[in-house]
């Protein structure tokens, strides 16, 4: 993991779009207002989301954690348009993003980083990160090529372009991916348990160089994880979703200063958030736990 | 030409390619060619391989010539069949040395050809619209699943019937079992390839015209090269059973033309030459293939350490 400088995190910030608009700060609030999904496959009836309600301010980054299949998941792919809502609307900067009568699509100003990565296998890394700008027609091909160098380069993967993503680590992959998904300039950032399946001290680099990222763009991010000191860490506001038909049950303001630092894992405050949000997920795992052997029975 | 000359010719013909395959394996694992060319003979896989063919040969050896056996004992032994076919002055007519062997050959090969080319060119296409359009899926999956299992011999009549002439018919059979296997591996090659690939395209910015090219082509392409190389086979194995029913030239045809003139060494030198060029055409089916999927094949051999 390369150090970056404060002068190369600057050149982060994506460049202003061509129609003179520039970028404010205040784009990227999300606001979610009672969403509801439930899923009808068959008949069977699946109630994923009740009341969904949270709001997420510009620039925020927010955790959701929650037990394994507690519609987490769900809600990511409704903001990133990839399924609709039963009920309820999600607006974004007050416009609608999601409502019951709008069909779902995907765009790039709300990017998905997957929880088993998507970069794309046939193409090489400058490839995959030129790909969206080049697809949406806003840069030119050459254009793209010499933004996602100066990208890359300053999250220490200049000498990389021309590998395939086989090629990678897991933690260079997904460092790619992010980096495919900022080039869009997007105003939010959906994370899908990025790191789920790493190891320890590749979860720890990788927490490390997001959290830089995030420093230095200021993009809204939502992120879910199922791993608490994961969320305390990297989040500023961690909530946890109940078990079907999932809400925001509980929401925690992690109160610790940026940059964060791996003692804080070790701080009293950060013992006493983490007892705390484990007590609340636990008891919406045991509930989900007891669900699934109703169902199994 | 003494027929020990050309065994000695084949011989170094094998040597010198199988030298110049060692020679780019030690480049590629940066050892010595010498000590490259030791390890390969002293190898495992190398001997298993060499053992294979020693335990088929000794097989046939002793079943038809040693003990003679008397299913076996009316087939001709391994160096008779050599001799023949490496003969100058052939008893049955055919070696390397006759016009009529390479006429066969070209002209099965030319159908065969011809057949896999026309199955790709439309299997392919077909796949990829079965696996991208769930429409078009529901239309064609059921004509196709229901069509496919009738066997290429089945429709000799029927295409004697309407094409013109046995040529065309022919070449129709070979198509056919090309043709499905191709369709249905480009499918599934289709259907295998990740959502989040799909996703990822769409949150890029991607429309429907390209996720047929950047994602549903590319995503399918190790199906459809697998698809490839078994349509290739499979046309090599539909063109004998047609060239055997309605076919004057071509290696099924004299396969089954030597067995009811009892020439029986001639049958085993189409049979081995079938074997021969089937392997080949494989051989550069898949290596298409691999220069296609540079990117799988680093995948494959490239480091999928954490780091």
């Amino acid at each position: 993991m390369s150090k970056m400088s404060a002068s190369n995190l600057k050149l982060l910030q994506p460049s202003p779009p061509q129609d003179g608009l520039a970028c404010r700060a205040t784009d990227g609030a999300l606001s979610i207002k009672t969403v509801g999904k439930i899923y009808d496959p068959e008949g069977v009836h699946v109630e994923a989301l009740r009341d969904c309600s949270l709001e997420i301010a510009a620039g925020e980054f927010v955790a959701i954690v929650g037990p394994s299949g507690c519609g987490k998941s769900t809600l990511l792919n409704i903001i990133a348009g990839f399924d609709n809502l039963t009920s309820g609307e999600i607006l974004l900067d007050g416009c609608p993003l999601a409502t019951t009568n709008t069909s779902p699509s995907p765009g790039p100003e709300r990017v998905v980083v997957f929880q088993q990565g998507a970069l794309f296998p046939w193409k090489t890394v400058i490839e995959n990160v030129t790909y969206g700008p080049v697809v949406q027609g806003v840069m030119s091909r050459a254009e793209a090529i010499q933004r996602a160098r100066e990208m890359l380069s300053r999250v220490g993967l200049k000498d990389i372009e021309s590998s395939y993503p086989g090629q990678l680590s897991s933690g260079m992959q997904r460092r790619v991916e992010i980096i495919r998904a900022l080039i869009n300039n997007p105003k939010v950032l959906l994370l899908d348990e990025p790191f789920r399946a790493m190891d320890t001290v590749t979860k720890s680099a990788s927490h490390q160089y997001l959290l830089e990222l995030y420093s230095a763009t200021g993009k809204t991010i939502f992120f879910i994880t199922h791993d608490l000191e994961e969320a305390i860490f990297l989040a500023d506001k961690v909530m946890v979703m109940t078990t079907r038909p999932g809400y925001i049950k509980k929401t925690l303001a992690v109160k610790l200063p940026r940059p964060r630092q791996y003692a804080m894992l070790a701080a009293p405050e950060f013992i006493a958030m983490k007892a705390d949000l484990v007590g609340a997920v636990h008891e919406e795992a045991v509930k989900a736990f007891e669900a699934g052997e109703r169902e199994m029975a | 030409m003494n027929p020990y000359f050309v065994l000695g010719l084949l011989v170094a013909a094998i040597l010198a390619v199988g030298a110049w395959q060692q020679k780019k394996k030690a480049a590629l694992y940066e050892l010595s060619w010498g000590v490259q060319i030791f390890k390969t003979l002293t190898g495992r896989h190398f001997l298993l391989q060499l053992a294979g063919f020693a335990v088929f040969i000794a097989f046939w050896q002793l079943t038809v010539k040693t003990f003679s056996l008397p299913w076996f004992n009316r087939l001709p032994g391994p160096w008779e069949c050599l001799m023949e076919w490496l003969s100058p002055d052939p008893a049955y007519g055919i070696s390397i040395y006759t016009e009529d062997y390479y006429k066969h050959i070209l002209f099965s090969t030319y159908r065969a050809t011809t057949a896999f080319l026309l199955a790709t060119l439309l299997g392919v296409p077909l796949g990829l619209l079965m696996g991208w359009s769930r429409k078009f899926y529901q239309y064609s999956f059921p004509l196709v699943e229901l069509i496919r299992p009738i066997p290429p011999l089945a429709w000799v009549p029927l295409a004697i019937l309407v094409l013109p002439g046995d040529e065309p018919a022919v070449i129709f059979v070979t198509f056919l079992v090309a043709f499905f296997v191709t369709t249905l591996n480009t499918l599934l090659g289709v259907e295998s390839i990740d959502e989040s690939y799909f996703r990822a395209a769409r949150c890029l910015g991607a429309d429907k015209q390209r996720l047929l090219l950047d994602v549903v082509l590319p995503g399918a392409m190790p199906f459809i090269f697998t698809g490839l190389q078994i349509s290739m086979g499979a046309a090599w194995f539909s063109l004998v059973a047609g060239e055997m029913i309605a076919a004057q030239f071509g290696l099924g045809f004299l396969i089954w033309d030597s067995y009811s003139l009892i020439q029986y060494p001639v049958i085993i030198i189409g049979m081995i030459t079938l074997g021969i060029i089937g392997w080949a055409s494989s051989a550069v089916v898949r290596s298409i293939g691999r220069k296609l999927m540079a990117w799988r094949e680093r995948e494959l051999y490239g480091s999928g350490q954490s780091g």
